[in-house]
């Protein structure tokens, strides 16, 4: 019989606080223990993550709803903060360049720095915050109410069907919400870039695409993908794990955005050095 | 009332069929915690067992080993004729398909509505069953727990014993050889408990299954057992009928029953 995640967790803690410790038991007990158990069990959970996504019976309506759950209901506060994104870039941009002379390159700056970095960045952020913590709040709370074991004695496997399906679901749902705010993030700019002058939609866009190369874009939403399932994977994982009680379902749904976020950072940095050691 | 040796042997004259559920030397522990510590049961075919005991005693975690929720450290647990440790995973989910559970706080799912709450299961199990055959089945059990008329609210709008009533329908939709029951009226009103007591009785009545009913609720366990054990440090303290239990000239089992 195949051991719950969880206990697989308790076992190997046991495991290690068997082991005679180098350091002092105060020392050893405290920070870094917790960090390492905690990185062993989200592995175990990754694993297990892998292992279930491949076999069947696939959660294909399920999937299906956490896409328009995750994706389709984020689309609001993605496409509204793009939008503001845009507008205020290109607003903040404009008197440095007037110093150079260089505000026709507005356009271009814009471009270049929300398809790169500040599109996929600020909308996996917004995505850790809003479904990072809603998956956190609502597995941990389906945890305290025994809602996973009535799922399980319901001949289900619980993992499978909430946390496969999210996982998968907010994996395959960002990049397009990426692109979504890359667009709306860019209209923005227009708007902004017509405050203080006159450059009409086709002389704009114009501009936007030839400063644009596929090395921008490719690596900007391939990344994208690693965001959705660091987010994804972390809300469930912090969920999924939670402390019994509605001081769990907090500290799940904090600790999902602010781990999420930390990963957004930490692979968005790995990506910018992979990519520029790839076009070097 | 009988000693905890005897435990195994002794069963209710009505309730000699076969062996449903029959544990052995159980054990389980939580870190340096033993919860179980030396469980015999056995359990026949129709029979409603209650189980009492203190908090912490391990009452909850027995149903669960019972389900394959907690996996037990020690000892041997068959259900069914079935070894629970040694069965892969597979095989344990075909064996819960027989088992039914309702938890203490009736883990119903909030994000569906009772309709979809019933169908959960049945769609689980019966991929190919057609959309009228389902609404048959769930307008039945709605019926059978007199929430007919709830059909399409979601569980934030029943009432603690709507929820339970709920649960139980859940529960019995695909009609389990072993019902277990985890505190079904802690925290009900006395009517609304006694309700629930009835009806646990007439599904034992009417669909003839075998019951393990956790509870803190004498009354609830006045109408429904056939048999009582009394739980204490991990092991059974006690085991008889309601009138040996209540009548023990152990005061700290009697007091259970006062």
């Amino acid at each position: 019989m195949e051991k719950p995640i969880l206990q697989q967790s308790d076992d190997f803690r046991e495991e290690a606080a068997s082991i005679p410790g180098i350091l002092p038991e105060s020392i050893s007990y405290s920070v870094f223990k917790r960090f390492f158990l905690d990185v062993a069990s989200l592995t175990l959970f990754t694993l297990r993550f892998f292992k279930e996504v491949f076999r069947p019976p696939y959660e294909f309506n399920e999937l299906m709803k956490q896409s328009y759950l995750i994706g389709y209901r984020s689309l609001p506060l993605v496409g509204i903060t793009a939008f503001i994104m845009g507008l205020v870039l290109t607003i903040q941009s404009r008197p440095t360049l007037a110093q150079f002379g260089a505000e026709s390159w507005l356009p271009a700056m814009v471009a270049v720095s929300i398809i790169r970095e500040i599109g996929p960045a600020i909308t996996a952020l917004i995505f850790a915050g809003k479904v990072g913590s809603g998956i956190g709040a609502e597995l941990a709370s389906m945890n305290v109410t025994e809602q996973i074991d009535a799922m399980q004695v319901s001949w289900t496997n619980p993992f499978k069907y909430l946390v496969v399906t999210r996982v998968v679901a907010a994996t395959l749902t960002l990049p397009l919400l990426v692109i979504f705010a890359d667009a709306i993030g860019l209209s923005g700019s227009f708007i902004g870039v017509n405050l203080k002058g006159s450059v009409s939609a086709h002389l704009f866009f114009s501009q936007v695409f030839q400063s644009l190369q596929f090395s921008d874009l490719f690596p900007a939403v391939i990344k994208t993908f690693f965001f959705g399932f660091a987010v994804g994977l972390i809300g469930c994982y912090k969920g999924y794990n939670s402390n019994k009680g509605t001081e769990g379902v907090g500290k799940a749904a904090n600790s999902a955005v602010v781990f999420a976020s930390l990963m957004v950072f930490i692979i968005d940095m790995i990506a910018v050095q992979l990519t520029s050691l790839l076009q070097n | 009332m009988t000693s905890n040796a005897a435990l195994a042997t002794t069963h209710d004259d009505k309730h000699s069929g076969p062996v449903v559920v029959e544990m052995e030397h159980l054990r389980k522990s939580f870190g340096n915690n033993q919860v179980l510590r030396d469980i015999h049961l056995v359990i026949h075919k129709g029979e409603t067992l209650v189980v009492l005991g203190q908090s912490g005693t391990g009452k909850s975690v027995l149903i669960k080993c019972i389900v394959g929720l907690i996996d037990h450290d020690d000892g041997k647990l068959a259900i069914l004729g079935h070894n629970i440790s040694e069965l892969q995973e597979k095989e344990l989910i075909d064996l819960r398909k027989k088992i039914g559970f309702l938890f203490q706080s009736a883990a119903l799912y909030d994000s569906m509505t009772v309709r979809e709450n019933l169908e959960f299961p049945l769609r689980r199990q019966l991929d190919l069953m057609t959309q009228e055959t389902l609404d048959s089945l769930v307008k039945e059990a709605l019926q059978n727990v007199g929430l007919a008329a709830a059909i399409d609210k979601t569980p934030s709008e029943l009432s603690g014993g709507m929820r339970k009533r709920l649960g139980l329908a859940r529960t019995l939709i695909l009609k389990p050889e072993i019902m277990l029951y985890d505190e079904p009226t802690t925290g009900l009103d006395p009517i609304t408990s006694k309700e629930i007591s009835r009806l646990i009785l007439e599904v034992q009545n009417k669909y003839d299954t075998t019951s393990i009913i956790i509870t803190h609720d004498i009354e609830c366990a006045r109408l429904t057992a056939n048999r009582i054990i009394v739980l204490k440090d991990g092991r059974c303290a006690a085991e008889g009928s309601y009138k040996d239990l209540a009548n023990s000239k152990d005061a700290w089992i009697r007091s259970f029953f006062e």
